[in-house]
């Protein structure tokens, strides 16, 4: 982590706010505080901003405020940053129905590991994992924290059609496709949970700063009328608050 | 402005054209979520589009790619079409560009081969209606979301505009000359270095702005795929996924650059040597593959000038454009309007705030050979 952040210029009409150069829950801590102040106290001329694993990018309006004007703006934020009350950190659980034609590549990921699927299946849905940022696509959480045991390498040919809800891991990567795509991550499972609905508000289930814990769901009957309940809009997600 | 609520349908697509999305500005304030913004590859032209027909500033219109459609107009309305340089037909008789043009329910509206450009923006008056996606109209292809069913237009699809008012303002503004843009073979497109110049050498850095590259045709709405000298990273190419602000030009290992644009993902992971300045995302939006591009470092600041210019001009035409905010002298019942310089209207910030800033007008004459000074004040009668 640096001792001051850098703020580097991104044309003349985006600013980086740049806390270090390592994901770490630290740097991503401050991540967080300065993202959580951009969206409690508005600034003046900021009309969008994108937290990252390690720095925040901030969109402005130059009729409106000058680079100058919008860093002081941001170094006076940071001050307060820590008094600014963070919204509540909960725990996010995504159903998730391992194996079989939900997750054909589970057998891979085991072997890979030299371990059988239940021991995939016990061990990726017994972390807890940070959702660090959003992004690459709508509704796309990149999280940390995937035991290193998991890691597997990505398919030598990337699949041209994965599903929405996919779950997937790629090196030491895991996370959930929010939409139909291409890709070459290992698919172990799938979530009936919809990531990314344009018609929801939010559109988005995840944000940063959340964690995310896979649950199993037993079996395909489950995981039906789970899908049924998402797509009667009548789902509500089961989360904790984290203390 | 306040936007009036109804729509009507005004526009028939006949034939779809080779890919053609309605766009606006762009869908800001949810990257946070990994929503790119999408919105008019080249903005600046669809806004100028916008502005000669008085519309919000934020109107959607239809951004077409090379080939544009064929449109019928469903009700009489004025269009006004802007950006790469296209033979367009108005029931077979050419139809001028940069400008506003009253258009008559039947007529039939096509668009030709671009001469110069990639993309060719079509506003109507009033703007077109579809419904707001996380405040947007945008249409985002690759979600499915925003402008008609998140797609590209085809045959059959019926465009609603949003009632322009009663008389359709000035039919005939025109784009002031020295402000239509060129989109020459060759271009300069000005960068501010950064956000991740300091990744690369001095000789990488020098390599970038004293090179020519040329355009490949693996460039799209998400970016543009550049070809030329090798640009030498200090250490790898790779850095820890962050955002990826409009224009930024990320250079991956073989140091050929790519510059984003409207439809490219919020985050990567490649290191970004400079970002293009606003004013000249136009630029490089309407290259088509093969141009060659140079690029020069600018200030921010002196970015941000050309940035405050540029959205002046575009204030200036769009109040030329509405009818309301004219002034005009009534004498004799008949009406003069009060031309600038340039044999424009004048006109006031906006028919909302007409108590406001009532100017008092100095102008000059002659009677015979004697010179006379006069003043007009304005002052509101009821």
């Amino acid at each position: 982590m640096y001792d001051i952040p850098l703020f580097l210029p991104a044309g003349d009409t985006a600013l980086v706010v740049e806390f270090g150069d390592a994901i770490s829950p630290e740097v991503n801590r401050k991540v967080r505080s300065l993202s959580d102040a951009l969206e409690l106290r508005s600034v003046t001329g900021v009309f969008d901003f994108l937290p990252t694993y390690r720095s925040v990018l901030v969109y402005y309006d130059p009729l409106e405020i000058t680079a100058a004007e919008l860093q002081d703006g941001i170094e006076g934020l940071l001050q307060d940053a820590d008094e600014i009350s963070i919204a509540s950190r909960r725990v996010v659980h995504i159903p998730t129905l391992y194996g079989g034609k939900m997750g054909v590549d589970i057998g891979f990921v085991a072997q890979h590991a030299g371990i059988d699927e239940q021991e995939v299946v016990r061990i990726h849905s017994g972390t807890d994992y940070l959702v660090y940022m959003m992004g690459f696509s709508p509704g796309f959480a990149y999280l940390g924290g995937l035991d290193e045991r998991l890691a597997t390498p990505r398919l030598e040919s990337p699949r041209t059609e994965i599903p929405a809800g996919a779950v997937g891991i790629a090196e030491s990567q895991t996370g959930v496709y929010p939409m139909v795509s291409p890709g070459g991550w290992q698919l172990i499972g799938r979530t009936p949970l919809k990531l990314f609905d344009s018609q929801r508000e939010p559109p988005v289930l995840l944000n940063a700063g959340d964690y995310v814990r896979f649950t199993p769901i037993e079996a395909q009957a489950d995981y039906d009328a789970i899908l049924r309940q998402v797509e009667a809009g009548e789902y509500r997600i089961t989360e904790e608050a984290l203390p | 402005m306040t936007r009036p609520a109804e729509s009507k349908p005004t526009l028939e697509v006949v034939q779809s054209g080779m890919l053609s999305t309605i766009q606006d500005r762009g869908r800001y304030g949810y990257q946070r979520f990994g929503m790119p913004t999408a919105g008019a590859v080249d903005a600046f032209a669809l806004r100028a589009a916008n502005a000669l027909l008085g519309n919000e500033v934020g109107a959607a219109g239809i951004e077409a790619t090379v080939l544009g459609p064929r449109l019928k107009a469903l009700a009489n309305t004025r269009l006004a079409i802007t950006g790469a340089d296209v033979a367009l037909l108005l029931d077979g008789e050419p139809f001028p560009m940069w400008r506003a043009v009253s258009v008559k329910e039947g007529s039939t509206l096509e668009f030709g081969q671009p001469r110069e450009g990639m993309r060719a923006y079509l506003a109507v008056a009033g703007g077109i209606d579809v419904p707001l996606v996380m405040g947007s109209r945008a249409t985002y292809m690759k979600a499915g979301i925003g402008g008609l069913a998140g797609r590209q237009l085809r045959a059959g699809d019926i465009i609603n505009a949003f009632d322009a008012g009663a008389n359709g303002g000035n039919a005939h503004l025109r784009f002031p000359d020295e402000a239509i843009p060129k989109y020459g073979s060759e271009q300069e497109v000005r960068v501010v270095l950064g956000p991740q110049h300091a990744a690369f050498t001095q000789a990488g850095i020098d390599t970038f702005l004293n090179s020519t590259y040329s355009v490949s045709i693996y460039s799209d709405r998400m970016g543009y795929r550049l070809e030329g000298e090798p640009i030498e990273h200090a250490d790898g190419p790779d850095v820890i996924s962050d955002g990826t602000p409009l224009g930024a030009i990320q250079v991956p290992g073989n140091g050929q650059p790519i510059i984003l644009l409207a439809d490219r993902g919020t985050t990567g992971g490649y290191t970004k040597i400079a970002t293009v300045i606003s004013t000249d995302i136009s630029r490089v939006a309407q290259a088509m593959p093969g141009h060659r591009f140079r690029f020069r470092a600018v200030s921010v600041e002196a970015a941000q000038e050309a940035y405050r210019s540029q959205e002046a001009l575009l204030n200036r035409v769009r109040r030329s454009a509405s009818p309301a905010a004219r002034i005009a002298v009534v004498m004799d019942s008949k009406v003069f309007d009060i031309l600038d310089a340039g044999g424009e209207p004048i006109a006031l910030p906006s028919k909302d705030n007409a108590t406001a800033d009532m100017p008092t007008l100095r102008g000059k004459t002659s009677i015979g050979n004697v010179a006379f000074e006069f003043e007009i004040n304005i002052r509101r009668l009821n």
